[in-house]
């Protein structure tokens, strides 16, 4: 199965203008005449009614239109369409009560963001604190105190699954083995915060918002039903160039509708730039959650059975699209293994912090953390060989496309045919020796394994797995995930190409061109492609924009396509100007020509601008060929079935990293010694951008195993305010990866290709956080292991000297 | 450095990139916002306006400083040079862009411009450095997109290679 990629490394397209300072990113761009700038001003409490907003003072300063509060925003619009039905309500600041610190309380609007910082200042706001609850696990305490009182309960939701009969696995293990994680909460801080620029026109009643919004478009209806009208009435633009996203970027939306509201209340248009302090306080973050997680098992090892409850902590509000971390995995729940049986109870508790939403690997981390852990201590309570564990329960070679208990059809895959591959070559040897000598001179070394599936373009109707079969049905169904992408012709017939991805650094211009170019014999360099967004002219669906490693599997398919389609046409078109059968004509070299005699032949060009110049010429009922639009949605894609089992995603890569850890004595700092990671993405589209993708992924895996984490006190005090405090890694903390590649191409995918861009951050926590149980002989590893949490763990085993 | 009002805008004349400019700007007005909105200058990044992230990293008179650290009032009279300036005036990207090209050590490319200068200055300075030397100087970057061993290949390339970028206004 394994083949090697025939792709070479190219140039990306988007370089050369990023590395000569001439890239277009949101806060480049240029505004209007007239434009105003906003300031936001955020709660300092974790917990307040708001008792009295003063503006006066503020309103009086030189340069400030407005003050807007939330008792403007309940006029002016509607609270947040939610993916879970609570009585909870929300808005684009907060009203009557804030719930988390940071939370924005007012909107200073100014001539320029100095005068607004200024006035901000002059704002009075009045608060009565509350009590304030951050433990995921307090808030569920029915003595708790309640964020939203409405809904009688700090636990909004709370499903149970039941896939195949564990109650009867359980009943006839050998022995049953349970543990509790705790997955921490960060973000990964892209290095461009947030922007937005909205106008309103009074007039037409419409806004045209532009802002760095990575998707899902699924928010697009979200936001203007909050403005109150129709969607074509909010036009959104993405800029060209986006300083990176990783997730975090679909939270902009509630600042999309608050300078939309700004902009209609001073009639001028309004520009916000959020600095670094608000992006840590507020922006978004990734859930934490607590896993309990328990197996049945054979006394050799097999997991027969698994229960797991996950109870994942959104901050302050529920947000669509979540819980998505939450539901991501459902499918795929049993990760690499080939467990029959399994429960699952999903909960979703809110807390006095910022909310939670998607951040690379969203769901998996999560997971695989709780499962990979499991695996590990299993292995050292049987007395077992942690690796020979996991080949024990792995899903054998020959069972793909193999469907996991709770839904996902895995579509591909040799799991281990690649483990055996990442073990070899002496790389395992390797690791095992240097443990020995380690430990043999009394330092703490150990190493960790990770098994994962990787899945990647999410079902649009994985969510509504979290309502009761009964509620799913009088919603109607939910399922697939459009992708499209669009192959137009000039006058000189050169090929320009969209698509519904918004940029942030994945290489998708490059990857298109390429695609695009090979379906047309074309260089990559003959292929333009415009991946600025514009919701009023583009084509988009609402699986639009980037995330959940759509691209791979998703809008390239598309792209490819449409370029098929477009090919199709001009073979056509040229078959009658060559005087051959349509089968005869091959596009090549720039060339379209008779395969049976070559120098038959036109320039490509030629031939695809006849449909510009003299449609006439056009084969008989065919429409002109001057733009072939493609859109891909995979008949998989399911919606929930009656039993709750449903393929999360399209295509399930898998991934197998091993470490070697060693704990420095004096510091306690963790330092990663050797690190090998083993990728199944199917057929790999560009190898110099997936190693790419790889390293920056890992490089965040690092970051949540060791280093970043949003801190709060008990009462709810945000303790990591600045990147002083939220510790991202520098190059000196990144150790050096070996990555490998194992190619079982997706039959589900016209091009073979998988995603591969979020597996590191799924793997990498897990991989590490085994190693230093290894290294420590502790069965709890906290995430970050940072060099405080590693002392108290020697403390506690009453060995802060050398062992 | 003449003596300004705090609440008077005032005329900051500089070079940058080899040309005259001067606008009006507040005395307490940042250099990265007087480059990038005083002058349109918006290669040079904002990523944390306090001084951790290097993005904003910018040379006067050849030496390379945070310029959201620094206030325009400060390079009053003084040669700034931004990653405006690395390529030909044709774009033919110089040896460290297309080393970064090269390698793929850039991916968002939104810290890249600080970078870049950084290392304009530090190879002036530094034709033949270590690896040791060049981490030790990347350190003072962050980069959330690339995992970093991209960027260090990049830099090793140039480094070793006889035409380090020269330092010039
Ligand atoms: S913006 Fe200047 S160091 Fe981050
Ligand atoms: S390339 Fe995106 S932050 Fe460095």
């Amino acid at each position: 199965m394994a083949e090697s990629s025939t792709t070479t490394k190219i140039r990306r397209k988007e370089d050369a203008s990023l590395l000569s300072g001439r890239g277009r990113y949101a806060d480049d761009l240029p505004v209007p005449v007239g434009t105003l700038y906003a300031h936001v001003v955020r709660s300092p409490h974790a917990h307040a009614d708001i008792v009295r907003i003063d503006a006066r003072r503020a309103l009086a300063h030189d340069g400030v239109w407005a003050v807007l509060t939330g008792e403007d925003v309940r006029k002016l619009s509607d609270p947040f369409l939610a993916a879970v039905k609570t009585p909870v309500q929300q808005w684009s600041l907060a009203v009557e009560r804030v719930r988390y610190v940071g939370e924005p309380a007012a909107l200073v609007v100014a001539e320029s963001r100095y005068v607004a910082e200024d006035a901000a200042e002059l704002v009075e706001i009045e608060y009565a604190p509350l009590p304030a609850v951050i433990d995921p696990v307090a808030a569920c305490a029915k003595s708790a105190p309640l964020l939203h009182p409405q809904a009688g309960t700090n636990e909004v939701s709370v499903r149970e699954f039941r896939y195949g009969d564990t109650a009867a696995a359980f009943a006839r293990a050998d022995r049953r083995i349970a543990m509790t994680t705790t997955f921490p909460r960060l973000s990964f801080t892209p290095i461009e915060c947030y922007v937005v620029v909205a106008r309103h026109n009074a007039a037409g009643g419409s806004y045209d918002v532009t802002a760095n919004f990575q998707g899902p478009f699924s928010m697009h209806p979200v936001m203007a039903r909050a403005l109150r009208v129709k969607g074509p009435k909010l036009r959104l633009r993405i800029p060209p160039d986006s300083g990176g996203s990783f997730g975090i970027k679909l939270s902009v939306f509630p600042y999309i509708v608050l300078m939309a509201l700004a902009a209609r209340v001073t009639g001028r248009p309004v520009k916000w730039v959020e600095d670094r302090i608000e992006h840590l306080v507020a922006a978004s973050s990734g859930p934490n959650r607590v896993t309990q997680i328990e197996a049945a098992l054979t006394n050799d090892g097999c997991v027969l059975a698994l229960r797991l409850d996950q109870l994942e902590d959104y901050g302050a509000f529920l947000r669509a699209p979540m819980p998505g971390p939450l539901y991501r995995m459902q499918g795929a729940v049993t990760g690499a293994y080939d467990i029959a049986h399994v429960d699952v109870i999903n909960r979703v508790v809110l807390t006095n912090k910022m909310p939670a939403s998607l951040i690379r690997g969203f769901g998996g981390p999560q997971l695989y953390l709780a499962l990979e852990r499991l695996m590990q201590r299993i292995a050292v309570e049987l007395d077992l060989d942690p690796l020979e564990v996991i080949r024990r329960n792995l899903i054998a070679g020959e069972k793909f496309p193999y469907r996991a208990a709770a839904g996902a059809l895995y579509d591909s895959g040799d799991y281990a045919r690649a483990v055996e591959i990442a073990t070899g070559d002496g790389r395992l040897d390797e690791l095992k020796r240097r443990r020995a000598a380690a430990r043999a001179q009394g330092r703490r070394y150990g190493i960790g394994f990770a098994a994962i599936v990787e899945p990647a373009m999410s079902n649009m109707g994985y969510l509504s797995t979290l309502m009761s079969k009964e509620a799913r049905e009088k919603a109607g169904p939910k399922s697939g995930a459009v992708s499209m992408a669009t192959v137009n012709i000039d006058p000189l017939g050169a090929v320009t190409v969209t698509a519904d991805v918004t940029v942030q650094g994945q290489s998708h211009e490059t990857v298109l061109a390429q695609i695009v170019a090979k379906a047309l014999g074309l260089r990559p360099d003959d292929v333009e492609v415009v991946l600025e967004m514009d919701t009023a002219k583009d084509q988009w669906s609402i699986a639009a924009g980037t995330y959940s490693s759509r691209f791979a599997s998703g809008t390239a398919v598309a792209a490819h396509m449409a370029a098929v389609q477009m090919r199709e046409k001009l073979k056509a078109i040229a078959a009658k100007q060559l005087n051959v059968l349509p089968a005869d004509v091959e596009l090549s070299g720039g060339k379209i020509r008779s395969r049976s005699n070559p120098d038959n032949a036109l320039p490509f060009g030629r031939v695809a601008a006849t449909s510009h110049w003299s449609p006439g010429l056009l084969p008989e009922s065919m429409a002109p060929a001057l733009s072939e639009t493609a859109a891909w949605t995979p008949q998989e894609l399911e919606p929930p079935s009656r039993d709750d089992r449903i393929n999360t995603s399209l295509t399930y890569g898998f991934v197998f990293d091993m470490c070697g850890v060693e704990i420095d004595p004096v510091s306690y700092q963790v330092r990663v010694d050797r690190y090998v990671s083993m990728h199944d993405a199917g057929r790999i589209l560009n190898v110099t951008i997936a190693g790419g993708q790889i390293r920056g992924s890992f490089a965040q895996g690092v970051a949540a195993a060791l280093y970043e984490e949003f801190a709060y006190n008990e009462e709810g005090a945000f303790l990591t305010g600045t990147f002083a405090d939220y510790l991202v890694p520098t190059v000196s903390e990144i150790p050096e990866v070996e990555i490998l590649h194992y190619e079982s191409p997706s039959p589900l995918t016209p091009l073979g290709a998988k995603g591969l861009a979020e597996g590191n951050c799924m793997s990498t926590p897990a991989c590490i956080a085994n190693a230093i149980a290894d290294a420590l002989g502790v069965a709890d590893v906290t995430l970050p292991a940072t060099p405080r949490r590693i002392h108290a763990l020697l403390e506690r085993a009453g060995a802060t000297g050398k062992r | 450095m003449r003596a300004v009002k705090g609440d008077q805008k005032t005329r900051i004349a500089l070079t940058l990139n080899g040309r005259k400019l001067a606008a009006e700007a507040e005395p307490r007005l940042l250099l990265s916002d007087f480059l990038r909105h005083g002058l349109g200058a918006t290669g040079t990044h904002v990523g944390c306006e306090h001084g951790v992230c290097g993005a904003c990293t910018v040379l006067i008179d050849g030496v390379a400083v945070r310029s959201c650290l620094t206030l325009a009032v400060q390079a009053e009279g003084r040669e700034v040079r931004t990653v405006e300036s690395l390529a030909a005036p044709d774009g033919a990207l110089n040896p460290l862009q297309a080393a970064f090209r090269d390698h793929h050590a850039l991916q968002c490319g939104f810290c890249t411009p600080g970078i870049l200068m950084s290392f304009t200055d530090f190879l002036a300075r530094n034709p033949q450095p270590s690896e040791a030397q060049i981490r030790e100087v990347l350190s003072g970057h962050l980069c959330r997109c690339t995992g970093y061993a991209n960027i260090v290949e990049a830099i090793k390339e140039v480094a070793s290679s006889s035409h380090a970028p020269r330092s010039e206004g």
